[in-house]
Formats: C-alpha cells, sequence, structure tokens
C-alpha cells in the first residue's frame, strides 16, 4: 500500500515536473523582439537570450566603466549595439526609437516598472552616416556569440522549444 | 621499511619539477597567446601610458573669420545649442587677445587644455572628473552630479554645462541634462586608432593647417618633431600644470 502511494506521488512530481518544464520552454520562445528591426532577422543575441534578458544591465555597466575610463571599445556588449540591432522602422523607413511606447526597451521595462536613465544622454535610434560607429558586424557576432547551432548541441530540448515558438 | 638517506630523491624531484613546468606552460601559454592577439586591434586594446595625446596650435596661422574646426567639433560631437552664447555648449572656441599697449591682436582657439595635473579632477567630489592613463582629461557622465566644481576650477574656463534635455545626440558622444562636458580629444576616433581630431581635419581642409595633433612621447611624431624645432608656450605656464595643449607664435 504504502509503496504503490510513494510510486503515485513520484509519478505526479515527475507530471508536475514536465508541466513546468513545458510552460518554461514556451516561456523561453517568446520573443520580445520588435518585427522590422535588425534583431528579427537574426538568429540569436550577442549572448544567450534568456542569459542577456537576466543580465543585460550588469554586462553593460561593466562594460561602460571600461570604455568610458580605459577606452577599451568594440567589446561585445555594447549600447550601441543594442539600438542599432533593436529599433525598428516606421512605414516611411524612418527609426524609432527604441524609447518609445510598445518598443524594445520601453515595452519590457514598463512591464517590470523599471525607469533606465541610459537615454537621457545615449542615442535612441542607429546612426546613419558619417561619423556613424554603428553597423553591427554580423561576421564578428556569430564568431564571439553562442550562435543557435552550438546551443542546439548543448541543449537539444531547449533550443527546440525556442525554434517552434519563433 | 623506509630508506634512512639524506640524499634527495632525484626521480621525485625531476617528476616535481616537470610538473609544475608543464602546468605553468599551460597556464600562462593562453595568457599570452591572448594578450597578442589583444593587441592587435586598436579598439579592444584601450588607452595606454605610453601615448601622451597633445596639441601645438599655431596662432599666426588661425584665420581671422574662421570658424571651421568649432563647427566641425560641433557636427562630431552632435552640440546643438538655443541661441544661448553665454549657456549652450562650447567645447572649442576662437578667442581673440590684444596687447594694450601694442594693439597687436592674436588669434587662437581654446579648448580644455588636457593638463597632466587637472584642477577640474582635484575638486571633484564624485570621482566623475578624471585623466586617463593616455593623459586625456574626461569627465565620467556616469558618475557626475552637475555641482559645477570642475568649471569654477578651470583656469581655462573650458567646460560646459547642459541645461536642456537632449534627444537625437550622437553616438560619438553621449550626452544629457545635469552633466559638465568639455573637449575629449576626440576619444572615440583615437581609440578607433585614427590619428587626426575632427577640428585638425577641419583645420587642414581649408588649408590653414593650424592645429597639430599627435603623441607628446613619440620623438618621431609630427607634433614632438615641431615642439622641438620651434618656440612653444603654454597658456598660465605659471600655474604648472603641464597643458598638452600648447601654442606657438603667440
Amino acid at each position: 500500500m504504502r509503496s504503490s502511494f510513494n510510486s503515485i506521488r513520484r509519478f505526479t512530481c515527475l507530471l508536475a515536473g514536465a508541466a513546468f518544464a513545458v510552460t518554461s520552454l514556451q516561456a523561453t520562445g517568446d520573443t520580445a523582439v520588435i518585427k522590422g528591426s535588425k534583431a528579427a532577422s537574426i538568429e540569436s543575441c550577442v549572448g544567450e537570450t534568456n542569459d542577456i534578458r537576466r543580465n543585460h544591465m550588469d554586462y553593460l555597466k561593466h562594460q561602460r566603466v571600461e570604455t568610458v575610463r580605459d577606452g577599451i571599445r568594440g567589446a561585445k556588449f555594447s549600447l550601441i549595439d543594442c539600438v542599432e540591432c533593436h529599433a525598428s522602422k516606421d512605414n516611411d523607413g524612418n527609426a524609432v526609437p527604441v524609447t518609445d511606447e510598445g518598443q524594445f526597451c520601453e515595452a519590457c521595462h514598463a512591464y517590470v516598472a523599471v525607469s533606465p536613465a541610459c537615454f537621457q544622454c545615449h542615442r535612441t535610434t542607429p546612426m546613419q552616416g558619417k561619423g556613424s560607429l554603428g553597423a553591427v558586424d554580423l561576421e564578428r557576432m556569430k564568431f564571439q556569440s553562442l550562435n543557435a547551432s552550438s546551443l542546439k548541441e548543448w541543449h537539444p530540448v531547449i533550443h527546440a522549444g525556442s525554434e517552434s515558438a519563433r | 621499511m623506509s630508506v634512512k638517506n639524506d640524499q634527495p630523491d632525484m626521480n621525485r624531484r625531476k617528476f616535481v619539477g616537470t610538473t609544475v613546468a608543464a602546468a605553468g606552460a599551460v597556464v600562462v601559454a593562453p595568457g599570452v597567446l591572448l594578450h597578442t592577439v589583444a593587441g592587435a586591434d586598436p579598439e579592444t586594446q584601450g588607452a595606454s601610458a605610453k601615448h601622451r595625446w597633445g596639441m601645438l596650435i599655431d596662432a599666426n596661422k588661425c584665420a581671422e573669420g574662421c570658424s571651421a574646426c568649432v563647427d566641425a567639433c560641433n557636427s562630431e560631437h552632435g552640440l546643438t545649442g538655443h541661441d544661448r552664447p553665454m549657456t549652450d555648449a562650447q567645447w572649442i572656441r576662437a578667442v581673440k587677445l590684444k596687447d594694450n599697449s601694442t594693439g597687436h591682436i592674436n588669434r587662437l582657439v581654446m579648448m580644455c587644455q588636457h593638463c597632466e595635473h587637472p584642477p577640474c579632477v582635484d575638486v571633484c567630489p564624485t570621482g566623475a572628473s578624471f585623466k586617463r592613463t593616455d593623459g586625456i582629461v574626461l569627465v565620467d557622465r556616469h558618475i557626475c552630479i552637475g555641482c559645477r566644481y570642475c568649471m569654477m576650477a578651470c583656469p581655462y574656463k573650458a567646460r560646459s554645462f547642459v541645461h536642456e534635455d537632449l534627444e537625437d545626440q550622437s553616438v560619438n558622444a553621449p550626452r544629457g541634462k545635469g552633466c559638465v562636458e568639455g573637449c575629449t580629444m576626440c576619444v572615440h576616433r583615437i581609440d578607433r586608432g585614427e590619428t587626426m581630431t575632427a577640428c585638425q581635419e577641419a583645420c587642414r581642409s581649408t588649408g590653414h593647417g593650424a592645429i597639430v595633433f599627435g603623441d607628446m612621447k613619440d620623438p618621431d611624431s609630427e607634433i614632438s618633431q615641431a615642439l622641438k624645432s620651434q618656440n612653444s608656450r603654454q597658456i598660465r605656464a605659471d600655474l604648472k600644470l603641464n597643458t598638452g595643449v600648447r601654442y606657438s607664435n603667440l
């Protein structure tokens, strides 16, 4: 009697675990990327999406000290590159600021009630023409980041989930 | 069963020696490799004390009525104004100096002099005002609280305060309301490995060539050669700030 109860309990746990895994996979697959931005056409961000989602503020804060104080540029994490990739375009082909309502940065920060001070000083659209530092080098990005195929090798299940939701 | 012997066990010594050497190679070799790879790209290399960036401005060549350097600086860094000359941001400005006894007028451009001993850094209460290892004096706007002590301390009146909300800034110079700012010696260009500032480029293209920019620690650079061959002076040399911007024919 006792053993059958135990096995039922074990089975329920397993079931709950599986359900949790499925829902978390769906959460992983949810994409906040704005349609029409450069990011929508790229397979992955400069790091694994969940990692960037959770830790981008720390990466950027660390990077800003190195850039301003020590003059180290062209690093993996850069606010210019975030804007370059995640700013969408309106119907006339003009870039929409990432801080406009419903845009990439604003939508999420409004949801979690965070007001980042970045854009009091930093540009909110990709810079065009002379003097532009922007223009993300896709080849270099592939080299630097965990790209989707390497993720597939390490986490086949998670990757299949995120791909189907895309 | 242990052997009582005061001679060291040579096999053991050899084993320890080779193990330590191998481990050392494993630890050091990747570091060396990383270092050499990083050295190839100026962007990731960062500022170095091997350089000291400076400028030599020839007051005779600075032409009356020309504002090429000021305009170039404004467009390079996205500096916009509100037609309020007293408070609009100004990173470089043309000034006239008149010797009252002779009536002789000198014209020159004035900006942050990138002192070796900058008074703005001395007085900054937060550490926002700082000097890079390559001698460039900057404001870290992430830390600046806008108290403007540095503006008071600067003998050259080289810094500005941003009074209004800004938008559409340049990626070359993120800047915003409530922070102090000044000439950066086009640090974004230097970090990319470029060797000309926006003002120097503009001055050259107008044919005046009054500004020479370069590395004062490199004896073969244009600026070092020019400083060696002709007389130059620092403005307010009496303050012993050892400025990075020097003037000739003044």
